[in-house]
Parts: structure tokens; C-alpha cells; sequence
């Protein structure tokens, strides 16, 4: 079956032009549903940002959005999902740098200064802090706040870190009746 | 106090003092009227001029993309309400696009033009509020009673559509929660056709009126290699001259089959913004016209016991339809293992959902890429140099929604 939308090419000659500039810099390329997926070294991010930005054959000129996503028990404990979009060329990718907890990865907001909040965003809710960004505050949270709640050891209703052996999350009435 | 800059005029030097002295740093919000939401700007002040603008958002956070991880897709959908509260067929409508792109699921061809009425309906509505509350904060009060008229017969129909004014929860995975009411169409009809001479006068009272044009003109003005760097969307990009559209670029529900025009400003100024989003409405007419004539009969939703409901009434007698609906509404659906993002044009902007699914019922992560978050981002760049009286320009021609914002 085909999906509701128009599905434009997905921009394959952008990973060989990525290849070509960046050797060894292609880790891993994924297609899905017409959207293409490349992983890159999170050592190179910011030059690899810059190209797709200033090449005219891939002219990534807009970051849309910045995503960070949290994992228990992988080879990694974050990733971090940059989504472009060409105006000129009108097409998408999805940039992806993985992390272990405590590492940091360099800001994009020299290449794009719309990242700004976006970063601010991913660092306040997953924790994944981004080197050289300008102003490197929570932005939803409250600045007191210790934790991050999009982290998936969160728990939903009680706070952090709370889930039960067997993968019962517990809820605040379900602990207040252990408690009795 | 500091001294006075070399490059200004010679002046009596206690006068010189008194005008460019300390900066000043004032609260603005969270609640000032004309902030439309809870959002709080720290403002430094010389004078009157506006020196720093610093943002400070999340007071209407409610975590909706941690809530989301434990839902079933459909659950999630009356959540999407509640983020443009301005705009919630829009909302419904794109959240559950990015499901059916990750589930794989094409949407009959009734569903599909419905699901195009509501997202332009909805812009209107939005387009309407932005339009009445920004004239109000600029001191244009009888603005606010023409659109609140027609607001209220779009509200109408929306309730008579979804059950709801607000909370439309509208659609499903795999199409709507119901079909058009009768003699819905009918009444959709006479909106269209009474709706431009509205937009005529509303144009008649702002677009050439004096102190609206003083007022925007000018103001919060951004280039449009600003706003392609700073990610706006939307109206606000538009507005800097750059025409781009997603119904346009990449249409959905199928925008390509519609003639429409994407209206694009010059000067990037509020006054720009607020052009481009009265012709926006004039198209959206149009846009509405068209699916009403083109409406195909036929199903809203796709038949398939595995992603929609059965009819209610089989429910109660067959045994088979009791399991389907028993199993469709415990299980959920299962997603494949996937990452996919979709983005309507939403009447603020881009709204994407990026959905990470790991073959569950729910999604492993959710992000909503609201636009009204990315477009906030921009006020500094907007405001500073302004004048503080500006600002309140510059906000509502922004036009950012809080409960957007802050998710």
C-alpha cells in the first residue's frame, strides 16, 4: 500500500555526494516510507551540517526541527535527529549522530541560528548537552528542575527513574499503597 | 551612568544623561494581554527603545510526547486538540497523517477531501482569532466583532461536524470518526459564499486604514535570509517574500488536485504578515469551494477490521464484529519498525510529527515540531531596536499559540 502523500524521490544523490566529500563518514543509510536516514560520526557534525547546507546539490538552507531520542540497554543511550529541508531543491533528510551518556555533541547554531531553541529543547528533555551552543538553558522545564523527562526510565506519573521490575511503572497511589 | 556615545548630537549634558542612562529591564507577561497565552518576555529597556528581548516559555507544558509513549495511536489523537487550540482539525489532521505514513494506510477518497475541509476550515478560524486579537492589542476593537461573527458559524459547523467546538478529535487511523452530517455541505456552502464579502470589509477597515498601516508598517521587519536561517514557516515566511508552501512543495490528502494561490509578502514586516494571511483566508475559500464540488461519495475510512472500528451495529449482533472491536480497541494497532516525520501547512506553520516506532502499540518517541515554538525563536531578532509600544506588533503578528509553544 502507498502512503497519503505525494512521495517525492528521497535524495539518495545527496548520501553519494555526502560519501564522496566525506570518506568513511557515511556510517549507516536507512530508507523508510520514502525518507531517507544517514547516520554520520557526531566528531563531524558540524562540517557535515555546513556542506549540506552550502553545496547547491544538496542546499539543505533550512533546519526544520532537532530531535533527541533516549534509549535503555543499546550500544548507544542517545540520538540525536537533525531534519533538514531544501527550499530550492524541495527535498528532506534525516541527519542522525548517536551518543553514550556524559558525551556532548557540537551545536549546530553557527550553521543554522534556528537550531537555537531546538537544541535547548533536546537538552532540557533528553539531557544530551550541545558544545558550543550560545545559551544552553532549559527552555521548557522550570531552571530548577534536576531531571529529563523524555528520558525513558522517566516515569509517566510518579517522576524519575521508577520503573518496577518486570516493567511495571508504578503510579504515586500504587506506591502509597506499598508504603501502608 | 554611562557616557554618552560620540556619534550623538551635542546636547545639554544632563538632558544627554537623563534620555541614555542605565538600560532598564521589565517584565512582560506571563499574563499581559496581549501575549495571548502564557508566554513571558524579560525586556531591556533604553527608554522606550528595546535593547534585548530574552523569551521565557513552558508555563503551559503538560508533556504531551512523554504521554504519548503510552498510548495507543488513536489515543493520542483528542491530545493533539490541545496543542493549537486555535486550529484542532488541523492538528487532528496532521498527526494522524504521520500515523497512516508510518502504518502504510491510503485514506478513501471522501475521507481525503473532508480531512482537506477541515484543515482549511480551520485556517480560517485561525486566521480569524489572529486577525481580531492583533487589531484589538493595536486598538482596532471593531476588527475583533466582524471576525468573532464568522468565527462563530465556523464554530457551528464544527460542532455539528465533530460533536465538539474545541476538542474536535475529529480523526481516526485510517480516516474519520464519522461521516458529514446532512445538510452539512449545504450550510459549509452559504459560509463560502457569504465569507468573501466579509474579508472584503474586514480589508476595507485595516489594509489602507491609516494607523494600521503606521502601526505594522515597518515593524518587526526580518529578511527573508533571516527567516529561511531562524527556520520560521508559515505566514512568517511567506511574508519575507519567500514562497513556500507544503501544501504546494509536498501536498498531502490531495492538495496537488486544488488551484490555489500562495500569497508571499515583500518587506517582511508586520504589516506583510498580515497581508499574506488575509489572502490566505480568500484562497481557503476557494480551496473550500473546490472540495465541496468535487466531493466524491463513498466511505470515509478504510475497511479493514484491523485498523478501523466496525459499525456499531454489528457490533451488537455478530460475534465476529465483537472481537474485531474488542481486539482493535485493547491491542491497538501495531506499528512496523520504522521512523517517519510528516508535515502539513498548518495556519501557523510546518506541523510535523516525527513517530520512532519500535513495533509497538504506542510510539517509542513522539516530536511534535510545532511551529509556533521555532517561529517564537525570531521575536529577538524581530523586536530589538524596536520600540517597546512595536512589540506588542510584533507578538501578534507572529502570531505564536502557548499551548503549541510549550506542549
Amino acid at each position: 500500500m502507498e502512503g497519503p502523500y505525494i512521495e517525492p524521490q528521497p535524495p539518495r544523490a545527496v548520501v553519494d555526494r555526502l560519501g564522496e566529500q566525506f570518506p568513511g563518514a557515511v556510517l549507516e543509510v536507512a530508507e523508510f516510507r520514502g525518507e531517507l536516514t544517514v547516520v554520520v560520526p557526531k566528531e563531524r557534525i558540524v562540517e557535515i551540517a555546513r556542506f549540506l547546507r552550502d553545496d547547491p546539490s544538496t542546499a539543505f538552507e533550512m533546519l526544520i526541527v532537532v530531535t533527541g531520542v533516549h534509549f535503555l540497554g543499546r550500544d548507544h543511550d542517545f540520538e540525536v535527529l537533525y531534519h533538514l529541508y531544501s527550499l530550492s531543491r524541495n527535498h528532506r533528510i534525516r541527519i542522525k549522530i548517536c551518543l553514550r551518556e556524559g558525551e556532548t555533541v557540537d551545536s549546530v547554531t553557527s550553521v543554522w541560528p534556528g537550531a537555537n531553541w531546538p537544541e535547548r529543547e533536546v537538552f532540557d528533555l533528553v539531557g544530551v548537552r550541545f558544545h558550543g551552543h550560545p545559551d544552553l538553558r532549559r527552555i521548557i522545564m522550570p531552571e530548577d528542575y534536576t531531571s529529563h523527562p523524555l528520558r525513558r526510565d522517566f516515569d509517566v506519573e510518579g517522576g524519575p527513574s521508577d520503573i518496577r521490575p518486570g516493567g511495571r511503572r508504578a503510579s504515586p497511589g500504587f506506591r502509597d499503597m506499598e508504603s501502608v | 551612568m554611562a557616557a554618552p556615545p560620540p556619534s550623538m548630537s551635542p546636547a545639554p549634558p544632563d538632558t544627554e544623561d537623563a534620555l541614555h542612562g542605565d538600560t532598564m529591564t521589565v517584565n512582560m507577561g506571563p499574563s499581559h494581554p496581549s501575549t495571548h497565552g502564557v508566554l513571558r518576555l524579560v525586556l531591556t529597556l533604553d527608554g522606550e527603545t528595546v535593547k534585548g528581548v530574552q523569551a521565557h516559555v513552558g508555563y503551559l507544558h503538560r508533556g504531551m510526547e512523554k504521554i504519548a509513549e503510552g498510548m495507543t495511536y488513536n489515543q493520542f489523537v483528542p491530545y493533539t486538540d490541545r496543542l493549537d487550540y486555535l486550529a484542532p482539525l488541523s492538528n487532528n489532521v496532521a498527526y494522524i497523517l504521520s500515523v497512516e505514513k508510518l502504518m502504510g494506510i491510503t485514506v478513501p477518497p471522501r475521507g481525503q477531501v473532508i480531512r482537506v475541509i477541515c484543515c482549511e476550515m480551520a485556517r480560517i478560524s485561525a486566521h480569524l482569532l489572529w486577525l481580531g486579537t492583533g487589531a484589538l492589542d493595536l486598538g482596532a476593537a471593531t476588527v475583533f466583532f466582524h471576525t468573532f461573527r464568522e468565527r462563530e458559524t465556523l464554530y457551528n459547523l464544527i460542532e455539528s461536524l465533530t460533536g465538539g467546538r474545541l476538542t474536535t478529535s475529529y480523526t481516526r487511523v485510517g480516516g474519520l470518526s464519522r461521516d458529514l452530517p446532512e445538510g452539512w455541505t449545504a450550510q459549509l456552502g452559504d459560509f463560502t459564499g457569504s465569507f468573501p464579502k466579509v474579508l472584503d470589509e474586514l480589508d476595507s477597515l485595516l489594509s489602507r486604514n491609516r494607523i494600521w498601516m503606521k502601526r505594522t508598517q515597518g515593524v518587526g521587519r526580518i529578511s527573508a535570509k533571516d527567516a529561511i536561517a531562524m527556520s520560521l514557516t508559515g505566514p512568517n515566511l511567506r511574508g519575507s517574500g519567500v514562497a513556500h508552501d507544503v501544501r504546494k512543495t509536498e501536498p498531502y490528502s490531495g492538495y496537488e488536485a486544488y488551484e490555489f494561490d500562495v500569497p508571499i509578502g515583500k518587506e517582511g514586516d508586520a504589516y506583510d504578515r498580515y497581508l499574506v494571511r488575509l489572502e490566505e483566508m480568500r484562497q481557503s475559500v476557494r480551496i473550500l469551494d473546490q472540495a465541496l464540488r468535487r466531493l466524491p461519495d463513498g466511505p470515509v475510512s478504510v475497511k479493514d477490521p484491523k485498523i478501523t472500528l466496525p459499525p456499531k451495529e454489528r457490533v451488537l449482533t455478530s460475534m465476529e464484529e465483537l472481537i474485531e472491536q474488542f481486539m482493535l480497541v485493547t491491542e491497538g494497532i501495531k506499528g512496523p519498525l520504522g521512523e517517519v516525520y510528516h508535515a502539513i501547512e498548518a495556519p501557523k506553520g510546518e506541523l510535523g510529527f516525527y513517530i520512532r516506532s519500535e513495533g509497538d502499540k504506542s510510539p517509542y518517541r513522539l516530536h511534535i515540531r510545532s511551529p509556533s515554538f521555532i517561529n517564537l525563536q525570531a521575536i529577538e531578532k524581530m523586536a530589538v531596536g524596536g520600540l517597546l509600544s512595536d512589540l506588542i506588533a510584533v507578538v501578534a503578528s507572529l502570531d505564536p499559540v502557548m499551548g503549541e509553544v510549550d506542549r
